[in-house]
């Protein structure tokens, strides 16, 4: 049997479901039609009553998970793509993240956010937005970039005590495949080496892990070594796996598919140099989407997010240093 | 405690009636006191920001804590002094979280009106208005999971809350989820200085209950009986499973918005009308009338509020400040997962 990562999120929503009776999903289109892109197919059948059509109102979404999560229940919130979360983001940075904080009442809310760039998507189903809750106190943001990661990060969210970013790229839904599903996992706040190497070290979350491998292979070829960082979470972010990389191999390149401005790669360099200065060969670099609205068309959508490709000429400017 | 003060004199109406008016008002003179005495410390320059009264919407407040019971879930917004207690708020949450106590619910990390305990029904508001909703929403539909019935839920908001998207998204969900909960407008005129003509376009806000498909119940907001029997109404109806119950109750807001505020924007004209009508009066009035308490029994009932409010402030003042160097900077639950980057 192989597994899709959508599927192994909807295998990982089931499980949450029989097994914890406070969990529910609640979303738009996720109760009999099971979800914009089938992540919550059937649940509504095996699971009665606990998979929810929700109104096309994100905020109203996120305030009663809020006042789910107070009660005790365990709401799992799909918005149909990250960036309409947007429309909810005052209840999620503002209700969700603050409450622990404020009244030591724990928050627990998985929000699943169908996120990244896919081709045709155009500005407003494209977007990476794990920045700007990542910046936010009070919320944990997870990239996962395998189907195993998928399945076993998405269990823990939702049982941790704490308002979770679940942020799953739609890229990756059907592109990517696993013969099972994992029995054991690296626990959230850990990264992963997903290739080692001595020559440089590429730190990158999600979607852009697959481009960096590839572009390690390439380079590969050419005789350069390329360790691949994946963060899987970018908050917490595991610096310490990060510096321990750029000890071995003297130098750093951060990708994102995010727009450059600010955002999970700037964190990484500043990390970096505040933390690991003295190991560095050559100034860190930073490669990001471009700053401008994700574009409609295939040929620019490839220009405008990081690619194996130009991930490999980022490398190779900085192995010549 | 409540009930002795007043349990003297011979009843009109029956005992329990009685009492809840009693109660309501005695919720509304000690908020009204305890509004006073916020006031008078912040000139005084003992509080950290704002100060927002609930002047003027006292009986609509109190009205609504009445009606609720142990159990229910109670989410009031900054005017709802009178209504806080009623439900349960002890004075010395309010002094503890206006003056930045460390024993306070809010431990000094957030303060004013910004207080609660989520666990026993009473949530800390947010500052974006009507984002409230929702939560109560929740807490209901969760109850609803865990097939535990006979609560409702109760919220608060201003005219001018009805202007943002959270309201639209938060009536018309709990009216598709059939919730029981309880949403009061408390039409005051002005949101800060914003008169209601540029609020909104409807003849009254209660229009507005028939376009998401839930009950309505209007009524004058300075008059105390009227919140009484009307509040109550509405609650006991969510609480029977008829559904959401929109409250809109017309009165005006006799201070500013908040205590920076001299509110000379406001209407003479609003000021000398029936809704201007300070309903503390109004109810001091109705219970002679009716003779269920004398006036030395109010001036009794004031002399007890003076000295729990002076006993009150006088304990939170001799209390210590919040230390941050014992603060533990944590936002999230999960320790293990904490970046602490205060510690670096």
């Amino acid at each position: 049997m192989s597994l899709t990562y959508i599927e192994a999120i909807r295998e990982a929503q089931a499980r949450a479901l029989r097994d914890d009776p406070r969990v529910f999903i609640y979303g738009q289109d996720v109760g009999s039609f099971g979800g914009a892109f089938k992540a919550t197919k059937n649940l509504a059948v095996e699971f009665p009553g606990r998979v929810l059509d929700s109104p096309i109102s994100e905020d109203a979404m996120m305030g009663m998970a809020v006042g789910a999560a107070i009660e005790g229940m365990r709401p799992i919130i799909e918005m149909q793509f990250a960036d309409f979360s947007l429309v909810g983001f005052n209840q999620i940075v503002n209700q969700a993240g603050t409450l622990f904080w404020r009244t030591n009442v724990s928050c627990p809310i998985t929000v699943r956010l169908p996120f990244g760039g896919t081709s045709g998507s155009g500005p407003f189903h494209s977007q990476c937005i794990e920045a700007i809750y990542a910046h936010y106190p009070g919320l944990i943001v997870l990239t996962p970039a395998t189907v195993e990661d998928a399945y076993s990060m998405l269990l823990e969210a939702v049982a941790l005590d704490d308002p979770v970013i679940f942020c799953e790229h739609k890229f990756l839904y059907r592109h990517l495949k696993a013969e099972k599903l994992p029995d054991e996992a690296l626990p959230i706040g850990k990264a992963r080496i997903a290739r080692e190497g001595r020559d440089l070290t590429i730190v990158t979350y999600s979607a852009m892990v697959h481009e960096a491998l590839e572009a390690a292979k390439e380079l590969s070829s050419e005789g350069w070594e390329i360790e691949v960082v994946d963060l899987r979470s970018v908050k917490p972010l595991d610096t310490d796996t990060i510096v321990a990389s750029v000890a071995r191999t003297g130098k750093l390149l951060c990708v994102g598919e995010a727009w450059p401005w600010g955002g999970v790669t700037a964190e990484v360099i500043s990390r970096v140099t505040a933390e690991g200065f003295g190991l560095l060969d050559a100034p860190p670099q930073r490669l990001n989407a471009k700053d401008t609205p994700v574009p409609y068309h295939p040929n620019l959508w490839a220009a405008h997010r990081p690619t194996a490709r130009s991930v490999a000429a980022a490398a190779r400017g900085l192995l010549r240093q | 405690m409540v009930q002795t003060a007043f349990d003297t004199e011979p009843s009109h109406g029956t005992k329990s009636e009685r009492d809840i008016y009693l109660s309501a008002f005695r919720f509304m003179l000690l908020a009204r006191m305890l509004d006073d005495k916020f006031a008078a410390l912040y000139r005084a320059n003992k509080i950290h920001g704002g100060v927002f009264l609930g002047r003027g919407q006292e009986a609509l407040s109190a009205a609504l804590g009445v009606s609720l019971q142990k159990g229910d879930v109670f989410a009031p917004l900054i005017r709802d002094a009178a209504g806080r207690l009623a439900f349960g708020e002890t004075i010395l949450d309010a002094v503890r979280t206006y003056l930045g106590s460390p024993l306070g619910p809010m431990r000094g990390r957030d303060g004013n009106v910004h207080r609660g305990s989520p666990h026993d029904g009473l949530l800390p508001m947010i500052s974006h208005l009507s984002a409230m909703i929702s939560v109560v929403n929740g807490i209901l539909f969760a109850r609803r999971f865990q097939k535990k019935f006979g609560t409702v839920g109760a919220t608060c908001i201003g005219d001018g809350a009805t202007s943002t998207g959270s309201f639209h998204e938060a009536i018309n969900q709990a009216a598709v989820e059939k919730l029981p909960l309880v949403l009061v407008i408390a039409d005051n005129q002005y949101a800060y200085s914003t008169p209601t003509s540029r609020q909104f376009a409807c003849v009254s806000l209660a229009d507005k209950a028939a376009g998401y498909g839930v009950d309505v119940h209007t009524l004058d907001g300075t008059d105390f009986a009227a919140c009484i029997k009307i509040v109550g109404q509405a609650v006991s109806r969510a609480r029977q499973g008829g559904g959401p119950q929109l409250v809109v109750a017309n009165l005006l807001r006799l201070c500013g918005h908040g205590e920076h505020d001299p509110a000379d924007y406001v209407d003479p004209k609003l000021k000398k009308s029936q809704l201007g009508r300070d309903c503390l009066k109004v109810a001091e009035d109705f219970l002679l009338r009716q003779k269920w308490i004398t006036a030395s029994q109010i001036a009794g009932v004031r002399e007890e509020i003076v000295h729990e409010i002076e006993t009150a402030v006088a304990q939170v003042q001799r209390e210590p400040d919040p230390d941050p160097f014992v603060e533990e900077w944590r936002a999230i639950a999960s320790q293990h997962l904490s970046e602490g980057h205060a510690e670096h």
